[in-house]
């Protein structure tokens, strides 16, 4: 059975199994959904914005959609997944259910919980009917699919002069399973007037076998909020993710999203910024790190709304061996978004012969009193630094890796948690092979 | 100390070094001089092992044993250093950090442990003096926004840092005004001693000024024309390449 038709039947199996409530607006936000990827199905090649990044590999799979009991893990066993030297708020699943063992959540002047919980429960029906769905991009079929299930993740709730003690941590772990997952997240957090979060978001298979994330995030920045967030992808050989991340950004907040691609066999990001309001600053960074035969695709859109905002956006990406990469970069500037300030910056190193990368600027501007710059630059290594630093008597293996290191350096510098820093630094470390002595 | 004997090197199908024959014995100031284009850089590059030039012919020894097959680092780990001309810009890697993590690789590479933080602080306290070195340069990532002439006076900081045997010095004078040609040919002179050597190219004689050759070669299409003493630069000063051709 193909996987569309597999999603079609297992749609009717959620509706059946009555663990849901069919009358509530949230279901028939998911019906919606549904018909809407009923109608499309999986996006193809012959959609512009799947033209280099193609599902075929992974979507010609069987996939469980439903797992089947629960998975219990030891802390010990996945300890090293968690930022685990700081003291954080955790939220975490086990292939799609929840684990209230490896979990520490909140409703202490904060909801810091389950989605689950929240579609259920009236006192959170306010927020969920304000919010839920109503930044999500209709136009993907494959957002409309994580919408038609959507069912559990993180819902976080930060009401206004808050700042949120310690960092959360949101972590999908899925196990050795005999067939092969497909989890679909679904995230929403809501952050009011003043308040500051941060976040961090893994996505870890713990085997070799196949997995598909298809995760949504809807994330709401009132006045004043400051959001960072987190997105640390260094997955499996067999695991996918097509992420899906969309903030909605209200009069001086501040909102950064990081994302960090060190593998996995597919990994599709996309991120849309709508600032609906003045005195905006989006921050969009990212490092791609990949090698052998990984993909990782990194759409972003910055939808500048309204007058005085600013955006700035930094993407470096290293392709080793076969890896292939993706970078498309829109930004939309509205004819009132005057005095609008939108920096795009995507710079990418090749190593060997059988690397690539597409990378693809797109500009819209419609006001007339902006500064809009964008640069994108494909290189390889520079090979009289290479010997400058073997000169002093560094190894060609650690003179590459203190280059590349080098190079994503300004990305890892924006990381404002230190402890997650010094690991992001390791983790660039174990993937050139170096030590990075200092 | 070192020993080259008929070498030939280029890149590809192009020879640029047509049998050089040079004997660098401890102790000694020798100069390469020449016009553009005579080899002068591909000779530096050669002994110090750049990939981008092949070996065809000849030999070259340290202390009587080839290091034609070393990689460049071995090279320096071996005593090999060389000034670059230009000095690379390594963003996010500050000077301290480069050359704490050059001297702790030779020091492996001798078996011995890495240099304990306080030995490592002093030692570049005491070498940064010596070059009249800024301390703010030390932290700042390597050559980025620096001028010229901080660029050189921190080759020669590396310099004094890793005590080579043979110290090349590529185009040290060029983009220098005459107080920094002065601290770094100080800083030159102060970290001579019977056991190293010196190779200063350079196409003009101003340098020599200040470190004051034993001998002087000219190089010419490859190959060396001319050896005599440092009276010999003066005279090129004077009269030009010409002559020689």
């Amino acid at each position: 059975m193909e996987l569309k038709e597999k999603l079609i039947t297992s749609f009717f199996e959620l509706e059946n199994k009555g663990t849901i409530d069919l009358d509530s607006n949230i279901h028939q936000i998911r019906s919606k959904a549904f018909t809407d990827f009923e109608t499309k199905g999986f996006p193809t090649k012959k959609n512009e914005e799947w033209k280099y990044t193609s599902l075929k590999s992974v979507l010609n799979q069987d996939y469980t959609v439903f797992p089947k009991g629960e998975n219990v893990l030891e802390l010990k066993e996945v300890r090293k997944y968690f930022i685990h030297e700081i003291d954080s708020y955790k939220i975490v699943f086990i292939d799609g259910i929840y684990s209230s063992f490896l979990s520490e959540t909140t409703h202490d002047g904060m909801d810091i919980c389950l989605m689950s919980s929240a579609l259920k429960k009236p006192k959170y029906k306010i927020i969920i009917d304000h919010y839920f769905n109503t930044i999500a991009n209709k136009n993907e079929s494959i957002t409309s699919l994580n919408t038609a299930f959507s069912n559990q993740g993180a819902y976080i709730h930060i009401p206004k002069n808050t700042i949120v003690p310690k960092p959360i941590q949101i972590i999908h772990f899925a196990t050795k399973n005999d067939e092969n997952l497909l989890l679909q997240p679904r995230n929403l957090i809501v952050v009011d007037e003043n308040s500051h979060v941060q976040i961090i978001e893994r996505h870890q298979s713990l085997s070799d076998e196949v997995v598909l994330s298809n995760s949504v995030t809807e994330i709401f920045a009132n006045k004043k909020a400051i959001i960072d967030y987190y997105k640390i992808q260094n997955d499996t050989k067999n695991a996918s993710l097509i992420d899906q991340t969309f903030v909605q950004q209200k009069d001086h907040s501040v909102v950064s999203v990081n994302t960090f691609s060190f593998g996995g066999k597919l990994t599709r990001n996309l991120l849309e910024f709508h600032q609906n309001g003045e005195r905006i600053e989006s921050n969009l960074n990212g490092i791609t790190f990949i090698n052998n035969k990984q993909h990782v695709d990194n759409h972003t859109l910055v939808k500048h709304n309204k007058p005085n905002c600013v955006s700035n956006e930094l993407y470096k990406g290293i392709y080793a061996d076969s890896a292939t990469g993706v970078f498309n970069g829109k930004v939309i500037v509205d004819k009132i978004a005057q005095k609008t300030n939108a920096f795009q910056q995507n710079n990418n190193i090749l190593i060997g012969k059988k690397a690539s990368i597409n990378s693809k600027p797109q500009l819209e501007i419609f006001a007339d009193d902006v500064k809009c710059s964008h640069g994108c630059t494909i290189g390889q290594l520079d090979e009289m630094a290479l010997f400058y630093m073997q000169q002093r008597g560094i190894s060609k293996q650690e003179a590459t890796g203190l280059l590349l290191y080098a190079f994503g350096n300004d990305v890892v510098e924006k990381i404002k948690i230190p402890e997650l820093k010094s690991r992001i630094t390791k983790l660039i470390a174990q993937k050139l092979g170096v030590k990075l002595g200092f | 100390m070192l020993q080259i004997t008929n070498l030939h090197a280029g890149v590809e199908d192009s020879e640029i070094l047509r049998g050089i024959n040079l004997e660098i014995k401890a102790g000694e100031v020798h100069a390469i001089m020449g016009p553009n284009g005579s080899g002068k850089s591909t000779l530096s590059s050669v002994i110090a092992g750049n990939e981008t030039y092949e070996v065809s012919r000849g030999e070259i020894l340290l202390d009587n044993e080839s290091i034609l097959d070393d990689s460049p680092d071995i090279r320096a780990h071996k005593g090999i250093f060389m000034s670059f001309q230009y000095p690379v810009e390594i963003p996010g890697v500050t000077t301290t950090n480069f050359i704490k993590t050059a001297i702790n690789a030779k020091r492996s590479y001798l078996g011995l442990d890495d240099l304990p933080a306080k030995d490592m602080l002093r030692l570049i306290k005491e070498k940064a003096e010596l070059l009249e070195m800024d301390r703010k340069f030390l932290s700042r990532s390597l050559n980025q926004g620096f001028s010229g002439g901080e660029k050189k006076r921190n080759e020669i900081f590396q310099m004094a840092m890793l005590a080579p045997k043979l110290a090349i010095l590529d185009e040290t004078d060029s983009g220098l005004d005459i107080d920094a040609l002065k601290i770094v040919a100080n800083g030159v002179n102060k970290l001579r001693n019977k056991d190293n050597a010196v190779l200063v190219i350079t196409h003009y004689q101003r340098l020599l000024e200040y470190i004051v050759p034993d001998f002087v070669h000219v190089l010419h299409n490859g190959k060396i024309i001319k050896s005599g003493g440092k009276e010999l630069a003066l005279e090129l000063e004077e009269k030009g390449y010409d002559w020689l051709k």
